[in-house]
């Protein structure tokens, strides 16, 4: 018994919605890198169970596979900012995104 | 030949082309050769089509090149039309630049301008023609900027001199004025017929009431664009300062063709100005007031080629009192036999100002006939040709002219003679002074005369010629002649024709023939007890004259007019429109939106603080306002 | 009805993580209730009978992602309560614009067509067989070219994490 034939679509849509605005939420509260770039994992993963749950609903597994390659990326993306992440709090001795403020006029 | 027509204006741009690139690299034999040589064969190949035009059974071609501008409505084929008229000027333009060409190679030997000279003279052709074979008003007024162009160039061919300059770009802004006109009449014919094209045009306005006033309209617009080319009351003082380029430009350009081309677009033109009498009128009282005024200044100028230049818009006059009244014939005849006489008359002038080492005041100079008779004999036949003796050129022409006019309104016809009275007194005032009686110049000038080389002389005898005969294509029935240009002509003007008064009875036509000959007569014997028996010269600067004498002398003080009265409160307008429009509101809100966008700027950039926090704080905002506006 | 019961449970249970990343002090907390979270995810994965997604899901972030980022914290030393406090004012329009994002989101979705499960419902595109057909034959260019991506992470990551980069 699986979970598409009991439970709507809907529902999926809805825990989706709430995790990805928790994820936004993350972004615009917390002031630790770290942790937005936690924020913008879920956000991620938001995603993908939508599209697991599209493609599954659907059976075409075209949807499952995008997964994969969003997998991917956030792997590389998670490889990569963590580095700059790195080198950010071995210039500033802080994790705190206000600290970069160089960003300007 | 008529499909080679492509080539008659090709030639002499091929000519433009090699010489203008190359002219400096080039011989002056070799420039001279190309020069001439192309619009010699350009001449061949005209005089082929004018045979096979005579000789063919059809008597209008259309040769389309190619689709020169297509957008919407507006369709304009690059093509040329090949009729009699057209023909005729072909062979005008190319035959007397031809013998002008070859006269150039002359004049101009020691001057170090010698191939760019040759250069504009090609160009020159190549727009005259262009203008002459269009097929419709928009090639017509390519040509007709072109040749405004070359005009100007050669004008101020001797750029170093400042009043050459002067005279070129007064020139070339009084023709601009005329050109305005011509080209609202271009765009007012477009938007009435929706065409520009002859045929489609003339075909329309066939079915036309007469005195439509849109027709009126244009023909008033196109025949302003005629004053300004070809130098009319109101717009003819460009002409006479016009002389002040080379001697041949003034006998190719400034006589012989460029300024017959308002003649030639009226003729064109002559269904739109036979439908409308108001238009016609008013180019026969232009015409004939021109043709008078010019004529009264003639008669005090001292400067040789001064006189001929206001004979030339004086005889301008004359062809558009012939156009007004209707006898479009005889405005081409008298074209042509004009183009044959002034042009001699030029081309002389030139070879006196050569022989005279660039003196050109007639008081200076008298009894040049001993020294260079060659001139002096071919200049004499182109100022009886002029005077309208019979039985040269001038005569068949000038008596048409004044014969239809003499049937269309009796003023016009008295006016008329007394033009051509003055016409005979100043020329031959002109001829008297130059070759008669005692040298007045100084020892050094009379040491260097001598007769003009071949290249020069051989142009003038050809000139001479046609002067003598040029009359006998036109002779009138009532001399037992068959009118052959009428008959030739008669297809272009078929539709216009059944208005021309038909020429008076022969006996009427006998005694208009008299007088004229008469008066010419007495003008000359005039003239003759004048500056001959009595050896009067004119004063030299200076000397107190009469009232009357001074005012023609400075031309009616005409140009000080324009100058008081437009020119100067044109410069005023300019400067208060720079120092108030220009300076203050233009630059201030150019400065202003400037300095606003600086200040908005400093000022606004502020907002961008550098904290990513705030940054991505708005991009959410942003995003909910999007997808809240799809919301609806 | 157990599954539905599941779903629900497991929903519950997800947001609850999720919300504890983005709230608890202790950045090192944060990772652990986000492992928690990523297994959560898992097992709707499972109950969408993704099963080899969801395997590839616990061991990519769970097992990989999760532990890189430990380290880093770790190597940080942000374990202790460092991070500066944000003023209320700012925390109070953080919560205001994700309430805004949620409420035009879910608006939004309301006006949608419901989709049902499709009747020719196929239960085995989840496996790896079927997976690996797409993958291998529609995707193969983007599998590839992921490839590359991974391999410009790798060297772009270890270039920034050098002591000196001059």
């Amino acid at each position: 018994m699986s979970a598409i034939q009991v439970v709507p679509i809907e529902w999926y849509l809805l825990l989706c919605t709430v995790l990805f605005t928790i994820g936004v939420l993350g972004v615009l509260f917390r002031r630790n890198a770290i942790i937005i770039f936690m924020s913008i994992e879920i956000m991620l993963n938001a995603v993908n169970l939508l599209l697991v749950a599209f493609s599954s609903y659907l059976s075409d597994s075209k949807g499952q596979v995008f997964v994969f390659f969003i997998m991917a990326v956030a792997a590389a993306e998670v490889a990569v900012g963590l580095a700059i992440l790195m080198m950010v709090y071995r210039n500033t001795k802080s994790s705190d995104i206000d600290m970069l403020n160089k960003l300007k006029w | 030949m008529i499909k080679l027509v492509w080539l008659v204006p090709l030639l002499p741009l091929i000519g433009f082309v090699i010489i203008g690139l190359f002219g400096k690299k080039l011989s002056k034999g070799i420039v001279g050769t190309i020069g001439s040589g192309t619009v010699m064969a350009a001449f061949a190949v005209a005089l082929g089509i004018f045979f096979e035009l005579k000789g063919g059974t059809q008597k209008e071609f259309t040769i389309e090149l190619f689709n020169w501008i297509s957008a919407g409505k507006l369709s304009i084929p690059f093509s040329f039309l090949i009729d009699p008229l057209s023909s005729l000027f072909l062979l005008i333009i190319t035959g007397i630049g031809f013998l002008i060409h070859l006269y150039s190679t002359g004049y101009m030997s020691h001057d170090e301008g010698f191939s760019r000279f040759f250069a504009y003279l090609n160009l020159f052709i190549f727009f005259m023609l262009l203008l002459v074979l269009g097929s419709n008003y928009l090639i017509m007024f390519v040509g007709w900027e072109g040749v405004g162009l070359c005009s100007y160039l050669l004008i101020g061919f001797w750029f170093k001199n400042t009043a050459f300059n002067n005279a070129a770009k007064k020139a070339f802004i009084m023709n601009r004025i005329g050109d305005l006109g011509f080209l609202l009449g271009i765009i007012l014919i477009f938007v009435t017929f929706g065409s520009i094209g002859y045929h489609d045009v003339f075909e329309q306005a066939k079915n036309m009431a007469t005195g439509n006033p849109t027709l009126t309209a244009i023909a008033l617009l196109l025949f302003v664009g005629a004053m300004g080319k070809s130098a009319q009351l109101p717009l003819y003082t460009w002409l006479p300062d016009a002389m002040a380029g080379p001697t041949p430009v003034s006998a190719l350009i400034h006589a012989a063709t460029m300024v017959t081309a308002g003649i030639y677009m009226i003729a064109r033109s002559n269904v739109l100005y036979t439908l409308s009498p108001d238009a016609m009128n008013v180019v026969a009282v232009v015409g004939v007031c021109t043709a008078l005024f010019a004529a009264t200044i003639g008669l005090a100028q001292n400067d040789i080629k001064k006189v001929l230049a206001y004979s030339t818009v004086s005889q301008l006059g004359y062809m558009f009192l012939a156009l007004g009244v209707g006898a479009y014939t005889g405005a081409v005849f008298h074209v042509m036999t004009h183009a044959f006489f002034k042009a001699l008359l030029f081309l002389g002038a030139g070879s006196v100002i050569h022989a005279m080492g660039g003196e050109q005041d007639i008081r200076k100079m008298g009894g040049l006939k001993k020294y260079i008779s060659t001139t002096h004999i071919t200049f004499l036949l182109g100022t009886l040709a002029i005077a309208g003796c019979f039985p040269f050129s001038g005569f068949f022409s000038k008596d048409e002219i004044l014969a239809q006019a003499y049937e269309h309104n009796k003023l016009l016809w008295f006016l008329g003679i007394l033009g051509a009275a003055m016409t005979t007194f100043y020329m031959f005032r002109l001829y008297f002074l130059t070759f008669h009686g005692k040298f007045r110049g100084t020892h050094e000038q009379e040491h260097h005369l001598h007769e003009s080389p071949k290249s020069m002389t051989i142009p003038l005898i050809v000139l001479a010629i046609l002067s003598v005969v040029g009359g006998l294509v036109g002779i009138p029935a009532a001399l037992g002649g068959t009118h052959f240009l009428e008959a030739f002509l008669s297809p272009v003007f078929e539709f216009s024709s059944f208005r021309i008064v038909q020429a008076a009875s022969h006996e009427t036509e006998y005694m208009l023939m008299g007088i004229a000959t008469l008066i010419m007569i007495l003008a000359i014997y005039f003239a003759y007890t004048v500056f001959v028996k009595n050896n009067r010269v004119p004063a030299a600067e200076g000397d107190e004259t009469s009232a009357i004498h001074k005012l023609v002398y400075n031309k009616y003080w005409v140009d000080e007019i324009y100058e008081n009265l437009i020119t100067k409160p044109l410069n005023m307008i300019s400067e208060a429109f720079y120092k108030l429009i220009d300076n203050q509101v233009v630059d201030g809100i150019v400065n202003g939106v400037g300095s606003t966008v600086k200040w908005l700027s400093s000022t606004i950039r502020l907002v961008q603080t550098g904290n990513t926090g705030f940054y991505i704080f708005v991009m959410v905002i942003s995003i909910v306002l999007i997808l809240f506006s799809q919301l609806f | 009805m157990i599954t539905t019961y599941l779903f629900y449970f497991l929903s519950f249970l997800t947001i609850m993580f999720a919300l504890m990343v983005v709230f608890s002090k202790n950045p090192v907390h944060s990772v652990l209730y986000l492992v928690m979270a990523f297994f959560t995810i898992a097992g709707h994965y499972v109950l969408l009978n993704a099963q080899f997604l969801a395997a590839v899901h616990v061991i990519v972030y769970a097992g990989a992602i999760m532990v890189l980022f430990l380290f880093v914290i770790m190597l940080l030393n942000l374990n202790k309560e460092t991070e500066p406090h944000k003023s209320p004012w700012l925390k109070f329009s953080a919560v205001i614009a994700a309430g805004l994002l949620l409420v035009v989101l879910v608006g939004s979705l309301k006006g949608a067509t419901n989709i049902m499960a499709t009747n020719n419902f196929d239960a085995n595109i989840g496996l790896i067989e079927n997976l690996g057909k797409t993958l291998f034959q529609d995707f193969l260019l983007p599998f590839e070219i992921s490839s590359i991506l991974l391999l410009a992470a790798m060297v772009g990551a270890v270039l920034l994490g050098k002591k000196s980069i001059k």
